[in-house]
């Protein structure tokens, strides 16, 4: 009797996780699946078949999208960390009480405005006639003025920007738990910065580094308006390309084909990541 | 139990045509058609609501698509978007000429926009703001822009900047001398013409400083002089000229390329009454002319450029005379299955370096 | 007792391993080392012993490099450290919670400091071997730091520091994590692992015992002073002042005013009148000042009533207050006459066994057994 309630209890927490699991996520990838094998052979008419999968194969641009987008969001990973770790480090160990939380705030503050906004008052200092090619400018440094915006560069900047608070934060949580005292040891056993920082804090702090990355890598692969609006001519981004053949294209099948292969290339990505890193999964994420 | 549910069912279907006469309009429809001004003068006379969303054509379409042709009243796709996605999705229904006060609209754009919109013997579309895309320049510093290829021009280079969208292709197109609505029906010469054109507009890559998304983003750069020339719409051109009298819209030697937004009613839409009031509301001429002067378009109504301010008035005039008014290419309807050809020559213009 | 005051405290030892002369840290306003002179003789065990906040703390990081001094010399083995950074010290520290390297296996930790110092390979696997060994830890070098118990990580941390071979070995208060029977056990075998090593350890801790134990020396602390420096006979025996006294082993304070001075025979007078005799030289204390008596449980001896005193002792009669069990430590509270409450330790000898509370007993010590110290201003 009284295991039967706990049961029901169990099932009645379990109920919303599950509604939104299924609802949300699971029936949507479904249906999305559903449409990705579906051919267009006429107005109305479909047929089942893995055809939209192998134009993906077949057109060399939308492949080299696919790699150049994930290159360039392992790149943005890797300089979202060279540029977090030094911050997360400095706030985990350097800092106390009240200045601690100030710095912490002030990761956070660019997250208080839209992503557009953003976005926006990245392209406003890097256009041509923007607040950076002006000083430069005005400080006589350039002779004229230069255009950063509608470049790989932006993009990098714009992402990097955008995802460094999702490095920070389990950075500065778990370099947080790293006791003072395994650093102090390693400096009395005869330890120089590097090395303490290669075979301690590193060693510790990897289960942050490596869900920091997954995330930031994850939030890189599938940003839209960062790339669209400060990349050029040639910045051609995945996400990008899968609106396109949505919306402009009404060429759902082959959106929701390029969807799926995305969802397997992150997937793949984080897989080969952890890999790598030596870390499993739960052992990262189930770390707060 | 039986009882209270079927009496319910009455209570809830007179509470229905009760409120016919009162509707809420869900307007699906393109920034300043559906001006503050103009919406509260139409609920007051007819006591309807309306609800605005705002979007462009390709949004439209995948809108509606979603839902089957649900979630919205009425739409204002352009009119050679509407028969191949009826053929494609089904998402429209036909209008019903009688309820729609035909005296309003000029008489020869009613026609050819029905003739535009006809699917399987009925009419989809009525015409209401129409206009053109072009060239919009920057004279002090361009003059010599006068057609789509002087776009690739070395005078221009790093300051030009247009779309990568199907308009591009066929101004491209015209400007080289080709005649790309002629060949809509011959897939074999239309992906002929691509192929002239993405050669045209791969050589002309380097000359471009970007590809222009939103219409703010188009005439930010303008203003700022980022941009001298550039591929766009009349009315961009036009509201720069008010704040900057070296830029205008200049319809292009080979012609401007002229687009008729209409009315259309979703498959499913469920304010049949309030779509037809609120097209026969706007079309009176008094309210074109007001939509008129906040999305700075003309319309279909007739007499509907009367109260039209007199500097929109003088900005058109100076844009187009006879000559070029009688130039403008009006966009046939797209058969379906162009825009996959389109598509995949816009992706290897993207792609080339 | 003379032998233990050769090895003691004696400031001048020919070769110290470790001098501090005059060491001083100031925190802001507050003085956290104050003046602070020692030498600890090669090989010898020297534990700091003082209440938590005295400053032994500082002093240890201070001599490690993590904190540097206000003012102040340092020298280990003659050379001085002031400047020098904690990784170029000769000195090896066993932190409070240990601090061993979790993400690493027992031999990579053990082998750390090695392997900074460029050891080659083969030669650090010998030696992790070998100092394993020595702590009694064989064959553990491919196990993980969670999988050994407390007291096999406390012997893996001290393998640690001396792999290195260091000329002093510091060690903050490692037992304090430890349950009681193991922290018996590790005092015991810390105290042998000092004398295979033959290194000088320099021990800080608050825990009298484990002082007492193990120290050849113990320096009590006492707000950045030393109070005292001796052996933990000196120390305990004969403690120089109040604080040591009351701070070393248990002792009943009792507060008197001095109404007799006979050369070092001192004769005491509490508020409530009880009178006492305390054989205390050097004090200078003069009739009338105000002085504290310190007298240890185990100098009280335990009568009949009618039992003849000695001559010359302090007797009392009093009744049986409450009554402790703890085995051997055994204590009884008896109330005197006037009120006053004294810790009485209870022979070992089983002959009060069948005390209780309310007994008519006598109490009994001797005036040597005592220490008197007048009260100043600070105490």
């Amino acid at each position: 009797m009284v295991s039967d309630r706990s049961r029901l209890g169990f099932y009645l927490l379990l109920a919303p996780i599950l509604l939104w699991l299924v609802v949300l996520i699971i029936l949507p990838h479904i249906g999305l699946f559903l449409v990705s094998i579906s051919e267009k052979i006429g107005p109305r008419e479909y047929e089942t078949g893995f055809d939209n999968y192998a134009v993906f194969f077949t057109e060399p641009l939308y492949w080299r999208t696919f790699a150049r987008t994930a290159i360039m969001s392992i790149m943005t990973t890797a300089l979202t960390l060279i540029l977090g770790f030094p911050i997360a480090y400095y706030i985990a160990k350097l800092t106390r009480g009240r200045t601690k939380t100030t710095l912490f705030l002030m990761c956070m503050i660019p997250f208080w405005v839209s992503e557009l906004v953003r976005t926006f008052g990245w392209m406003i200092l890097l256009r041509e006639t923007g607040v950076i090619s002006n000083t430069l400018q005005y400080l006589g440094l350039v002779n004229g003025p230069i255009e950063m915006l509608y470049n790989d560069a932006a993009i990098m900047v714009g992402l990097v920007y955008t995802s460094i608070l999702f490095m920070v934060v389990p950075l500065v949580t778990t370099l947080d738990s790293l006791d003072d005292s395994l650093i102090e040891a390693g400096y009395d056993l005869g330890g120089t910065s590097t090395s303490i920082m290669r075979e301690i804090v590193i060693p510790h702090a990897m289960p942050g580094i490596v869900s920091g990355c997954i995330v930031v890598f994850m939030l890189s692969l599938g940003n839209y308006l960062t790339p669209i609006l400060l990349g050029g001519k040639d910045s051609l981004w995945f996400t990008g390309m899968i609106y396109t053949q949505f919306i402009t294209r009404f060429n759902w099948e082959l959106g929701s084909a390029f969807g799926f292969l995305l969802l397997a290339l992150s997937s793949l990505v984080v897989f080969l990541g952890l890999k790598f890193s030596g870390q499993s999964l739960s052992e990262t994420m189930g770390r707060p | 139990m039986k009882y209270s549910l079927v009496s319910s069912f009455v209570v809830a279907s007179l509470l229905t045509a009760h409120t016919a006469q009162a509707e809420t309009l869900r307007l699906l429809t393109w920034g300043g058609y559906a001006p503050e001004e103009v919406i509260a003068k139409f609920e007051a006379e007819t006591g309807h609501t309306v609800e605005v969303t705002t979007s462009n054509n390709e949004e439209m379409i995948a809108k509606l698509r979603a839902t089957n042709g649900g979630g919205f009243d009425l739409a204002q796709p352009s009119q050679d978007r509407i028969t191949s996605a009826q053929e494609e999705f089904g998402i429209y229904k036909p209008i019903d000429m009688s309820r729609v006060n035909a005296d309003l609209f000029i008489p020869s754009m009613l026609s050819a926009t029905a003739g535009n919109t006809t699917f399987d013997g009925d009419v989809y579309g009525l015409p209401h703001v129409w206009g053109t895309s072009g060239l919009v320049v920057n004279t002090a510093m361009a003059g010599d822009v006068q057609d789509y290829t002087d776009l690739c021009d070395a005078s221009v280079a790093g300051k030009v900047s247009y779309r990568l969208k199907r308009p591009t292709l066929i101004g491209f197109a015209y400007s080289m001398g080709l005649d790309p609505f002629a060949a809509y029906g011959d897939a074999d010469a239309y992906q002929g013409i691509l192929d002239q054109v993405e050669a045209k507009l791969t050589e002309c890559k380097p000359n471009v400083k970007t590809y222009w998304g939103g219409g703010d983003e188009i005439k930010n750069l303008l203003r700022s002089g980022e941009v001298v020339a550039s591929m766009a719409w009349d009315t961009g051109g036009w509201q720069l000229n008010a704040d900057n009298p070296d830029i205008t819209f200049v319809a292009p030697e080979a012609g401007a390329l002229g687009w008729i937004d209409t009315f259309v009613l979703p498959a499913r839409g469920r304010a049949d009454d309030a779509a037809y009031d609120w097209i026969n509301f706007v079309m009176q001429p008094e309210i074109a002319a007001m939509i008129t002067n906040t999305a700075g378009n003309f319309t279909a109504a007739v007499d509907g450029d009367a109260g039209v301010s007199a500097d929109l008035k003088a900005r058109y005039q100076g844009s187009f005379d006879q000559t070029a008014i009688d130039n403008i290419k009006w966009y046939p309807p797209v058969p379906a299955g162009l825009e996959a050809l389109e598509g995949a020559t816009l992706d290897r213009i993207n792609a080339a370096n | 007792m003379p032998f233990f005051i050769l090895r003691g405290c004696n400031l001048t030892h020919p070769n110290p391993d470790l001098e501090c002369r005059d060491l001083t840290k100031d925190f802001d306003a507050f003085r956290a080392v104050d003046h602070i002179s020692f030498d600890v003789p090669q090989g010898s065990f020297f534990s700091i012993l003082g209440p938590s906040g005295c400053g032994k703390t500082t002093l240890l990081r201070m001599i490690a490099g993590f904190q540097s001094p206000t003012s102040g010399d340092l020298r280990i083995k003659g050379k001085s450290m002031i400047g020098v950074p904690p990784n170029k010290r000769p000195v090896s520290m066993v932190f409070q919670h240990l601090a061993l390297f979790p993400t690493m296996n027992i031999g990579d930790n053990v082998g750390f400091g090695l392997r900074q110092r460029g050891v080659n390979k083969a030669e650090i696997k010998t030696r992790v071997e070998q100092v394993l060994d020595r702590v009694g830890l064989p064959h553990v070098s491919e196990r993980r730091v969670d999988q050994l118990s407390g007291g096999q990580k406390q012997r893996v941390a001290i393998a640690r520091c001396m792999v290195l071979e260091p000329d002093v070995l510091l060690l903050d208060e490692p037992l304090g994590a430890l349950d009681l029977k193991l922290r018996e056990h590790m005092k015991i075998e810390l105290k042998s692992l000092q004398h295979a090593f033959n290194t000088t350890f320099v021990y800080i801790t608050h825990d009298q015992s484990e002082a007492l134990v193990m120290s050849d020396n113990i320096a009590v602390m006492s707000n950045g002073r030393f109070e005292q420096i001796g052996s933990p006979h000196d120390v305990y025996h004969r403690p120089d002042t109040a604080f040591v006294a009351g701070f070393v082993g248990d002792a009943n304070k009792i507060d008197a005013k001095v109404t007799e001075v006979n050369s070092a025979m001192l004769t005491l007078a509490t508020e409530t009148g009880s009178e006492m005799k305390v054989e205390a030289a050097g004090t200078g204390l003069s009739v009338g000042q105000p002085a504290q008596v310190f007298l240890r449980p185990e100098a009280i001896a335990l009568g009949a009533l009618d039992a003849g005193a000695e001559s010359g002792a302090n007797t009392s009669q009093g009744t049986v207050e409450t009554v402790f069990f703890n085995g051997a430590n055994s204590t009884v509270t008896v109330k005197d006459g006037a009120g006053h409450l004294v810790k009485v330790a209870m022979p070992q000898t089983g002959d009060f066994a069948t005390l209780k509370k309310g007994d008519a007993i006598s109490t009994c010590w001797l005036p040597k057994q005592a220490r008197c110290y007048a009260v100043s201003g600070n105490a």
